[in-house]
């Protein structure tokens, strides 16, 4: 897909506002689905964790999940909503394979939640206040595989094979109000907000909000306005976007691609645009036009949610401190220096530290990995960080280095074994038989095959030329193929220096 | 024929008890029964003897070792094809639907299964249930049991015909608007419709959710209150579902059938369900009744529903607009027919084709309608106003009820009409069900039971009555009341007046369907 | 006078997915005028102070346990009456529109 002439974002700044709204979905982590009792869980068996109602079939009817309700109710409370003492479902009407009822159910005019305020973080530290609209529960949809055609994907296909197991899989739709005056930190902001929306959810338990398997899913709205004018523009959405590194992106490439066609004299077509990772660009999708009729009208299968005073108390009175205040937390306990800690929120890896962390690894190992190999080998894999490797197995990488079975450059080859799937650190280790040699035995047997062949080694240290151990150490650590632990070597190397 | 098919599902079920009969003599006469007289009427749409006869082998072995699952274990059933069930096909009178095996069984059924309840077979009716002379059922209609060249009412017409003809002892109906009561009251049967979130909707192929009820039919009080007793109650499945303890409805109907039940009782006369509209002899019938209630010591008294006026297009809003939405799902890809169009096509083109193919007039016409009064623009005047009627009507029953302890109409204005007289006129049909459609409306129950028969044209006439929400009881002990003078003057159910047909050669109406396109013999 | 013309009864039915023939798109738009001009009259007895009813008997916070059920499906009967699937997933035609 060719890149539309984008122009200077700079430039684009210079004569245009961007304005801005987020609609995020996130998948609640129940046990099982929305509107029926299946388990909520996909990637199995293809239509293996559906009921009757997850497939629509006749006659049957849906009931609400109470575990849902109070998740959603938590996550409006945490982002600062009024909950509606009484809100609706109602059905949303359209045809589309992936639904099984051809209606999605889920709520128009009375959301669960109205009315909130989340306050996002930039990396130079500045809070931008972004004002909630709603938060709204609804189900999510099955999954379409098309098949045929070059690329997989639905132009060209040939027919398309559709698995209902994420069907009804409980959603919490999180719908901004616009947002004006981001100006140049609008593709950061966006990045900001939807990491921020993202450990709110982690902090409260309630989604494995991985952003690559769907668990959260952005919608970003652009619009651009001239310089001087109130009238807004006409705004695009851009869905599929599944990072939040290609969140930052989309934004930026829709302000540069809207801004050269208002420029050149065109008009913005009001649309959804997919975003592309891989070329890093938007493609036009469905326009939207009064074909978009909905026809929403209240579920008469389900019944109003009222929850009680009581219930929303218990909710908010349990709810996980905000953001900041854990940040501010977080950087003490873990003693961390501004820059080591603005550098871990920056890279959105506040969550997996935590996670690695609370698995028993030390805060600064485990700032190490996330921000040091697992960082490098998720940018030249052009992935997320989060994508790659949990915080668990990380944490048991480390504990095996703090053993003293592995050494550094050994930890470094499990941790890409289990990235590469190849099992957890401790089987990997048995598998390659790679525990560091602690018999000193063994290792002094091989210094002094290394002294043999350089003589004059001993005779420098004496001198004060420490140093000149690293080449014997180099030399043990050849013949052991790696399996010592150097700190060891060099210890017996200067014993023997003082002999 | 035999005589058990002659019996209540009740007297069966002390004749199974004490060990008289057995459940596959019964079930056996019933399939004879089937056998000879079903190519006539079509009541059913699926029979399968093999499977009845196994479950009447089960219940004999279950009484034989002194553990029946209920008192009605080994009585034959009817189920509307509105209710899925995994062992027969599911079609609710649809082509859509041909042949379709539900993985699942509708609640009610399982209940009926676990009272040891035998099933005959499925019985026909207006497709997806929107009709009321079962005419728009897309495997050719059901005849009228009194002249088989007259309809016998819908949607539930296959049902209420079986029990009229002695086919079943009784059936499973649902009715959204009369789809129970009216057939029962143009074949002289016994249809209530009760409370609704009192019997589950799990399984029942949905036509307007907030209006759906499911209910027996028979030719008895007794005996719909013995199937009410079975299948009624709370059930997870159905979020509408009332968690009510309900009393033992046969013990009402047995007790109301007690000698001075009726005294003091205060019935209310809706004043708007008399006139031009309704049929003289429908009348007369509905005016004996109420003089027979009052000299059995009940009160008659007037009663105004003015909101009544707009309840049938409430109705024919509120109806299309939820069915519009419920028959979304018909779409070809996870079960039902596909329609196959020349080079494939796209899915939409399938989905379209499918549809325009597998519905019939009367389904397009309604989903069109509640297309419409769902759309943007439109919702608030249509969907919205109706609603609001709605509550009018609601209030029009409270304040009624505030001084009767039932309501009494004419469950339909006139009596069974020919076959093909109304399909072309949609708002003719439509107004049939004025009666019947304000219980659905306000959720409360209904029940229909013959008055007798029309001078005019010897066809039977249904009396109905309403009660407040959750007094189903009350209606039972109402019905069988007035039913057991009723009886008294004509020596036994009025089904038993009936003319015999079954030599009848079935006269061919313009838009009869042989049966042969059914179903029936099973796989 | 109801607002029915050909060309509604034709966005309708897109809407509805029901492709229907040229002879009833005409039936159906003198039908439905008709209808219509029925029903449309529940507006004039609707008044603004009167709230919409919804369902027939009213209940609140109407919900179920969050756990799995013997509900669940084997794939097997999920599939069992779909025209088209492919051992675990139903099978369709190319799809012409974008994901919603």
């Amino acid at each position: 897909m060719a890149k539309a002439k984008l122009m200077d974002f700079d430039k684009a700044l210079e004569l245009f506002e961007p304005v801005l709204g987020f609609e995020v979905h996130v998948e609640l982590n129940t046990t099982t689905k929305m509107f029926s009792s299946a388990p909520n869980e996909f990637g199995g068996e293809p239509n293996s964790n559906v009921t009757p109602v997850c497939l629509g079939l006749p006659g049957s009817l849906p009931v609400v999940n109470e575990q849902a309700v109070r998740y959603s109710i938590s996550l409006g409370l945490a982002l600062g909503c009024s909950i509606a003492p009484s809100s609706r479902f109602a059905r949303k009407n359209y045809f589309y394979p992936d639904l099984a009822k051809n209606y999605q159910i889920s709520q128009f005019d009375e959301p669960i939640a109205f009315e909130g305020k989340v306050d996002v973080e930039l990396s130079d530290g500045r809070i931008v206040s972004v004002d909630i609209e709603r938060a709204h529960m609804e189900e999510d949809a099955g999954k379409l595989t098309h098949v045929g055609g070059a690329t997989g994907r639905i132009q060209g296909a040939e027919y398309s094979l559709v698995d209902y197991n994420r069907a009804g899989v409980p959603l919490v739709e999180i719908v901004t109000k616009v947002i004006y005056g981001a100006e140049a930190d609008a593709p950061e902001l966006a990045k900001a907000y939807v990491a921020t929306i993202r450990d709110i959810v982690v902090a409260l338990g309630i989604s494995d909000a991985r952003m690559e398997r769907g668990n959260l899913r952005c919608d970003a709205n652009v619009s651009l306005r001239p310089r001087g004018q109130e009238k807004l523009g006409t705004r695009t959405e851009t869905k599929n976007v599944n990072s939040l590194r290609s969140v930052e992106r989309a934004v930026r490439y829709e302000i540069q691609r809207q801004a050269q066609i208002l420029s050149e004299g065109g008009t913005i077509v009001q649309e959804t645009r997919h975003w592309h990772e891989d070329t890093g660009a938007t493609s036009a999708g469905r326009p939207k036009s009064d074909a978009d009729d909905y026809r929403y009208f209240p579920e008469p299968d389900l019944l109003p949610v009222e929850p009680s005073v009581e219930l929303i108390e218990e909710l908010r009175a349990a709810l996980p401190e905000q953001p900041a205040e854990r940040k501010r937390r977080l950087k003490a306990e873990w003693g961390f220096s501004d820059l080591e800690f603005q550098d871990v929120v920056n890279s959105g890896l506040l969550s997996e530290l935590v996670a690695t962390v609370s698995a028993g690894a030390s805060p600064q190992a485990a700032r190490k990995w996330w921000t040091g190999e697992i960082a490098r080998i998720a940018n030249a894999a052009d992935r997320e960080p989060t994508e790659l490797i949990t915080g668990a197995q990380v944490a048991e990488v480390q504990l095996l280095v703090d053993e003293g079975v592995l050494n550094d450059r050994m930890a470094r080859q499990v941790l890409e074994a289990v990235i590469a799937g190849e099992g957890s650190a401790r089987e990997i280790v048995d598998a390659k038989g790679l525990a560091v040699v602690s018999d000193d035995g063994a290792l002094i047997a091989a210094i002094d095959t290394a002294l043999a062949a350089q003589p004059d080694v001993l005779e420098k240290i004496r001198e004060g030329k420490v140093q000149a151990a690293g080449a014997v150490i180099g030399a043990v650590m050849q013949a052991m193929q790696g399996k010592a632990d150097a700190a060891r070597v060099r210890e017996l190397v200067l014993e023997r220096a003082q002999a | 024929m035999t005589d058990l098919t002659r019996h209540t599902a009740a007297e069966l079920a002390a004749q199974l008890a004490d060990g008289t009969t057995t459940s596959v003599a019964v079930t056996q006469a019933h399939l004879d029964r089937i056998a000879a007289v079903d190519g006539t009427i079509h009541a059913f749409l699926h029979v399968n003897p093999e499977l009845s006869l196994a479950a009447a082998a089960a219940s004999d072995a279950r009484r034989a070792s002194g553990k029946p699952l209920s008192d009605l274990d080994g009585v034959p059933l009817a189920i509307k094809d509105v209710l899925v069930t995994t062992d027969m096909p599911s079609t609710s009178g649809s082509k859509i639907l041909e042949g379709w095996m539900s993985p699942y069984d509708a609640t009610v059924v399982t209940r009926a299964r676990e009272a040891g309840l035998v099933p005959l077979g499925k019985t026909n009716m207006d497709e997806f249930a929107m009709g009321s002379s079962t005419e728009h059922s897309a495997y050719g209609p059901t005849r009228n049991p009194w002249d088989t060249d007259r309809i016998p009412g819908g949607s539930g017409g296959g049902s209420a015909a079986a029990v009229a003809a002695f086919e079943a002892p009784f059936a499973l109906g649902s009715d959204t608007g009369g789809s129970i009561r009216q057939p029962a009251h143009i074949t002289g049967t016994v249809g209530m419709k009760p409370t609704y979130g009192s019997v589950s909707r799990y399984g029942a192929i949905a036509l307007a959710s907030s209006l759906d009820q499911v209910g027996p039919c028979s030719r008895t009080v007794l005996d719909a209150a013995l199937l009410h007793d079975v299948i009624g109650g709370y059930d997870r499945h159905d979020s509408t579902s009332l968690k009510d303890a309900w009393p033992s409805f046969a013990e009402a109907a047995r007790s109301g059938a007690q000698p001075g039940s009726l005294k003091g009782l205060k019935v209310g006369v809706v004043s708007q369900y008399a006139g031009e509209a309704f049929q003289t002899g429908v009348m007369t019938r509905f005016r004996e009744s109420l003089e027979m209630l009052a000299a059995a010591g009940a009160e008659i008294v007037d009663v105004s529903l003015p909101s009544v006026e707009h309840a049938v297009a409430a109705y024919y809003l509120i109806l299309p607009a939820e069915a519009s939405s419920n028959l979304a799902k018909f779409d070809s890809v996870r079960f039902g027919m596909r329609a196959t169009i020349a080079g494939g096509g796209t899915v939409e083109q399938v989905m379209s084709a499918t549809r325009e193919a597998g519905f019939g007039p009367e389904v397009k016409r309604r989903i069109i309608l509640g297309t419409y009064a769902l759309s943007a623009g439109y919702y608030d005047a249509y969907y919205g106003s109706a609603q609001k009627v709605r509550t009018l009507i609601q209030r029009d029953f409270d304040q009624a009820f505030a001084s009767v302890d039932v309501l009494a109409t004419p469950t339909a204005p006139t009596t069974a009409w020919k076959l093909g007289e109304k399909l072309d006129d949609p708002l003719a049909m439509y107004a049939q069900d004025i009666a019947t459609i304000p219980a659905n409306l306000a959720g409360i129950p209904g029940i229909s039971i013959p008055s007798g028969i029309a001078p005019e044209d010897g066809l039977p006439v249904g009396i109905q009555f309403l009660a407040p929400a959750r007094h189903d009881a009350k209606l039972y002990s109402v019905a069988a009341g007035l039913e057991a003078l009723l009886h008294a003057q004509w020596g036994g159910p009025l089904t038993s007046q009936a003319p015999d047909f079954d030599t009848a050669v079935p006269t061919q109406s313009a838009r009869s369907v042989s049966p042969t396109q059914s179903t029936r013999g099973g796989a | 006078m109801s607002d029915i013309s050909e060309d509604r009864v034709r966005h309708l039915a897109g809407l509805a997915r029901i492709d229907l023939t040229n002879d009833e798109v005409t039936h159906l738009t003198a039908e439905l005028s008709k209808i219509v001009d029925v029903v449309a009259t529940v507006s004039a007895a609707a008044t603004d102070d009167i709230p919409a009813t919804s369902h027939p008997i009213p209940l609140t916070n109407v919900y179920r346990d969050d756990v799995v059920t013997d509900d669940v499906l084997t794939t097997e009967q999920a599939l069992s009456g779909a025209p088209e699937h492919d051992g675990s997933r139903f099978k369709v035609s190319a799809i012409l529109g974008e994901e919603q």
